[in-house]
């Protein structure tokens, strides 16, 4: 698979032209776009321009950004400006805001060519890119299957090989769920990383940009180039970002790898699965990782922790779709509340109402101490446990997934969707990077296998999932059925 | 009901803050313009956008609960206050809900009463209806200029211990003056920078417990909080007169019919599901910074009046009238110390300047005369440079224009003459002139003598020196 660290330095080297390099990967995505439909919005002129503006930079010998003429396809959410931004949804299907987001605007300044927006689930909720108000995508290893949600464009795109880069967010699981049935690299990063400014929000205290890209290096470039502070983003942190890319390593000895106990059961039910991770494990340990063992005892609350705090914040971030100043506006003949009434009931799916109405209840006066605050006191346990954790060990491996892609419709049952972010749910309520690497195969579609770390090192998560993958190279091991 | 009733009345304050830019986001904080100028991605509300803290409207905040005695937590944190309306732009508004910047405080009134506080917190403003052809009802459409979203506010909420109309006056224009003193707010009802909702109640006089109260909204002049109070009071008080139940509603004021309306009762309350601001983590604020913006407090009115007092020897009156403004006392303070004589300011201040500043439809602020211009010409009265009735003439010239008293005084003639020989000149010619007053004082009336001074005075223009003008006179009718 050709990665953007490829593309970039063969540009860099003159021996191809952003021009070129963005032509063949608006072609690429033509050719799969009928059978995937990974893209909402499709960006070819000002895709051309920007390689060109690349081409021009190199011509005159002016320095280029990192990811210069690097073809890279961004979710729907974020803002980009004079751009359709839909966020998945109809109640924002004309929507071209007046601004473009911190990510998109570091991308341009790293000269990435930015090809398209992805689709997703309907302001990012959902697990398998089914609740896109717009139409489903399909996964590139099995058109049959889904993506993973809600970065299920982003991941699609990059499976398919159609481009090396793309961003997605992560609120529950949605650039690892994802990434893991694409066979790609998604990093979550720690929260507060990467700035969430002009990012359209779903929960805003879990929601964080990341990579999804063709390897563990693409993910470093990327991740370094959106990554630090934001001061439009009071919750964005003022921490260095390190050159990700420089500390990449190819062996693992010295390297203290967690295991957490309480995932091995719930892991054990799938022997196939099973199977797969124990192998990850042993692929870990022949590179000389050590392992010990660490519990997350407050892992299993996770789900109903996330169920409450994630549509709490939801209920109120949506708030403002109520057709007054943006968006698609249903008119309400009585008064102004009837316009919202019927703007929001046509505007939202079913997905978006069910977690809008869970949160809206869960903050209601009689039951804020029960549900919110409760759940946010599981919250801080949650971090305690990885702290401690983390006492014990470097980096913590575990599952991403509890089964390979399904089949569209085949999940109908939402509690069963909301299952699929079991493991990757903690570590966004606890807020520390994570992130998923292709893992191996199962009945032959992809897995992936998570790897976290502690707040802020990421160069440590990276590392230990670079020397994995270039000892493993799952990714291509197996290609996508169309490419 | 035949007990004796009182009157139990808290006020929610919400004051606009003067900071250049708005609470969360660069936009210019400025009343007037035109609508939908002052605007960006994030008052707005668009998606994606998030909340940036204004420092200096923090540090106004914590300004005001200091020079109000409160009690400044260096560590509270934003809100959300989530209700549908179509001029809130998110359809939440970040407020303080458990965690205010100030607790506690009090508001002193003339009358030596101090009202407590219960707290002071921070928040944004909403945008503005403005409903096309006249009232909300009958209108075509609704526009709406969101230039006041995202507007820093204060709101300030006392415990209910006014016990009137007229107390709630007073303490609004207590915390007026407090505003304008530490620059704040300017504090202008007419624009709604400050506005005012009122918990009214009313219960047997030595009842502890409340009674069943009303919510007055949105009351805008100080006119309409006292109008709106004694007609909210006199309603309770004849229902509770004639046994009927006082219903626990939010009321708004009809400022044209003169009266209260229900507006919805508890059970449509809303609940507003406060919850801490995700995009925005816990304020915290160092000890250093607090102390900083205490010790920048300038002194207050109530510490100024007093000291007016003792130190210039002023009555209460004087001293209250001049304290009103931060400006005014300033001013005062310049022109004592220009002209070496703080009584003869004062009595400038409260007289002659005053019904100049009226006659011209101006006040100190706006006058183009300088405290060192009013020194001088005090002065110059004091030295005998000028009479007292040239410099009302002078001081009316510097209130509407400006300038320098002396140029004024050389260009207009205005010099004191106290050369004998001129002088007598104009009495000889005065006494030849007023044959009768000279005979009747002459006669032994006394008096006639003042209406000769008056003449000559007149004749001089009111140049003359009146000292020398007696002189010559009794001299020569001696
Ligand atoms: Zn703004």
């Amino acid at each position: 698979m050709e990665t953007g660290h490829d593309i970039r330095d063969a540009i860099a080297r003159r021996d191809r032209s952003a021009e070129e390099v963005t032509r063949a990967a608006l072609d690429a995505i033509g050719r799969v776009e009928p059978s995937l439909r990974a893209y909402i919005t499709l960006l070819p002129e000002r895709a051309m321009a920007k390689a060109r503006e690349v081409d021009a930079k190199i011509a005159k010998g002016e320095a280029i950004g990192k990811l210069a003429g690097v073809p890279t396809a961004v979710k729907d959410l974020f803002c980009l400006k004079d751009a359709l931004t839909t966020c998945g949804s109809k109640i924002l299907a004309n929507f071209k805001p007046p601004f473009s987001s911190t990510v998109v605007q570091r991308l341009d300044a790293a000269d990435a060519v930015i090809v398209g927006k992805t689709n997703m689930d309907e302001f990012a909720m959902g697990s398998s890119c089914e609740n896109s108000a717009f139409f489903p995508t399909h996964n590139p290893y099995d058109l049959e299957g889904v993506p993973g949600g809600s970065s299920g464009g982003s991941a699609s795109t990059v499976g398919a090989r159609s481009v090396p880069l793309a961003v997605g967010t992560d609120t529950g699981g949605s650039i690892r769920e994802p990434a893991s049935f694409c066979n790609i690299v998604g990093v979550k990063p720690t929260y507060g990383r990467v700035s969430r400014y002009g990012m359209i929000a779903f929960a805003s205290s879990l929601d964080q940009a990341g990579p999804m890209t063709a390897d563990v290096r693409d993910a470093a470039d990327l991740l370094g180039a959106i990554a630090g502070f934001d001061p439009m983003d009071s919750t964005s942190v003022d921490v260095p970002v390190p050159d990700y890319g420089a500390g990449l390593r190819d062996d693992l000895k010295g390297v203290r790898i967690g295991i957490v106990r309480d995932f091995e059961e719930s892991i054990a039910v799938d022997p196939k699965m099973a199977k797969l991770y124990k192998d990850a494990y042993e692929d870990l340990a022949k590179l000389g990782a050590t392992f010990v063992d660490v519990t997350l005892p407050h892992a299993k609350y996770g789900l109903a922790t996330y169920y409450l705090i994630a549509p709490a914040e939801c209920s109120s971030n949506l708030a403002r779709y109520d057709g007054t100043r943006y968006g698609v506006r249903k008119d309400g003949d009585a008064d102004v509340y009837a316009m919202f009434d019927k703007t929001r009931t046509a505007g939202f799916g079913d997905e978006v109402k069910r977690r809008i109405i869970l949160g809206t209840y869960a903050l209601c006066s009689g039951y804020y101490d029960a549900y919110y605050v409760r759940a946010q006191k599981v919250r801080t346990l949650m971090k305690n446990d990885f702290d401690a954790a983390f006492a014990a060990c470097d980096v913590i491996a575990c599952p991403a997934v509890s089964c390979p892609p399904f089949e569209l419709g085949a999940k109908s049952d939402p509690v069963a969707m909301y299952l699929m972010d079991y493991f990757t749910i903690p570590m966004s309520l606890a807020g520390i990077p994570a992130m998923s690497v292709p893992g191996g195969f199962v009945d032959g579609l992809p897995v992936g296998l998570q790897i976290c770390a502690p707040a802020f090192e990421e160069a440590r998560m990276l590392a230990v999932a670079h020397a994995y993958e270039q000892a493993t190279r799952h990714a291509d091991k197996l290609q996508p059925v169309v490419s | 009901m035949s007990a004796e009733m009182e009157t139990v009345i808290g006020l929610e304050v919400h004051v606009e803050l003067s900071t250049k830019s708005k609470m969360f986001c660069g936009c210019l904080n400025e009343f007037g313009a035109e609508p939908n100028t002052h605007v960006c991605p994030v008052c707005l509300g668009m998606p994606g956008t998030l909340p940036v803290i204004n420092k200096r409207a923090v540090e106004y905040l914590c300004k005001s609960g200091f020079a109000l005695e409160c009690t400044v937590a260096p560590f509270s944190k934003f809100d959300r206050k989530n209700y549908f309306y179509p001029d809130m732009p998110k359809n939440y508004q970040i407020s303080q809900y458990d965690m205010p910047l100030t607790t506690g405080g009090r508001v002193v009134l003339p009358s030596g009463k101090a009202i407590r506080l219960n707290r002071i917190h921070l928040e944004e403003d909403t945008g503005k209806n403005v409903h096309a052809g006249g009232h909300m009802t009958t209108s075509e459409a609704t526009l709406i200029d969101y230039n006041r979203a995202g507007v820093p506010l204060m709101e300030i909420v006392s415990e209910p211990e006014i016990g009137s109309p007229d107390e709630a006056e007073q303490y609004l224009m207590a915390l007026r003056d407090v505003m304008l003193y530490i620059g704040v707010s300017d504090v202008k009802m007419h624009e709604g920078s400050l506005r005012c909702d009122a918990n009214v109640s009313i219960r047997p006089v030595g009842a502890k417990e409340l009674g069943t109260k009303t919510e007055i909204k949105n009351m805008n002049s100080f006119k309409s909080v006292v109008a709106a109070l004694e007609h909210e009071i006199s309603r309770q008080r004849a229902c509770a007169a004639s046994g009927e139940r006082i219903v626990q509603e939010t009321r708004g004021w009809d400022e044209v019919r003169g009266l209260t309306y229900s507006m919805r009762s508890k059970e449509q309350a809303h609940d507003y599901r406060y919850f801490p601001d995700p995009d925005l983590p816990p304020l915290s604020l160092d000890e250093a910074t607090l102390k900083r913006w205490r010790s920048e407090l300038p002194e207050l009115p109530a510490q100024r009046r007093e000291r007016f007092m003792t130190q210039y020897g002023l009555p209460q009156y004087d001293a209250g009238v001049l304290t009103q403004s931060r400006f005014d006392a300033d001013y005062f303070e310049a022109v004592a110390s220009a002209s070496g004589d703080s009584k003869q300011a004062s009595n400038w201040l409260m007289g002659d300047v005053r019904k100049s500043l009226e006659g011209h439809g101006l006040t100190l602020s706006t006058s183009k005369m300088t405290p060192a211009a009013l020194g001088q010409l005090i002065s110059m009265v004091k030295s005998g440079a000028i009479t007292g009735k040239a410099a009302k003439e002078v001081c009316d010239v510097l209130v509407a224009d400006g300038g320098d008293p002396k140029a004024i005084v050389e260009q207009r003639g205005l010099a004191q003459v106290s050369d004998e020989s001129a002088i007598a000149a104009i009495v000889d010619k005065v006494i030849a002139a007023q044959a009768e007053s000279v005979a009747a004082y002459k006669g032994g009336k006394a008096k006639a003598l003042d209406y000769i001074v008056g003449q000559v005075m007149r004749e001089s223009r009111g140049r003359a020196n009146v000292d020398v003008v007696k002189r010559l006179l009794t001299e020569r009718l001696g």
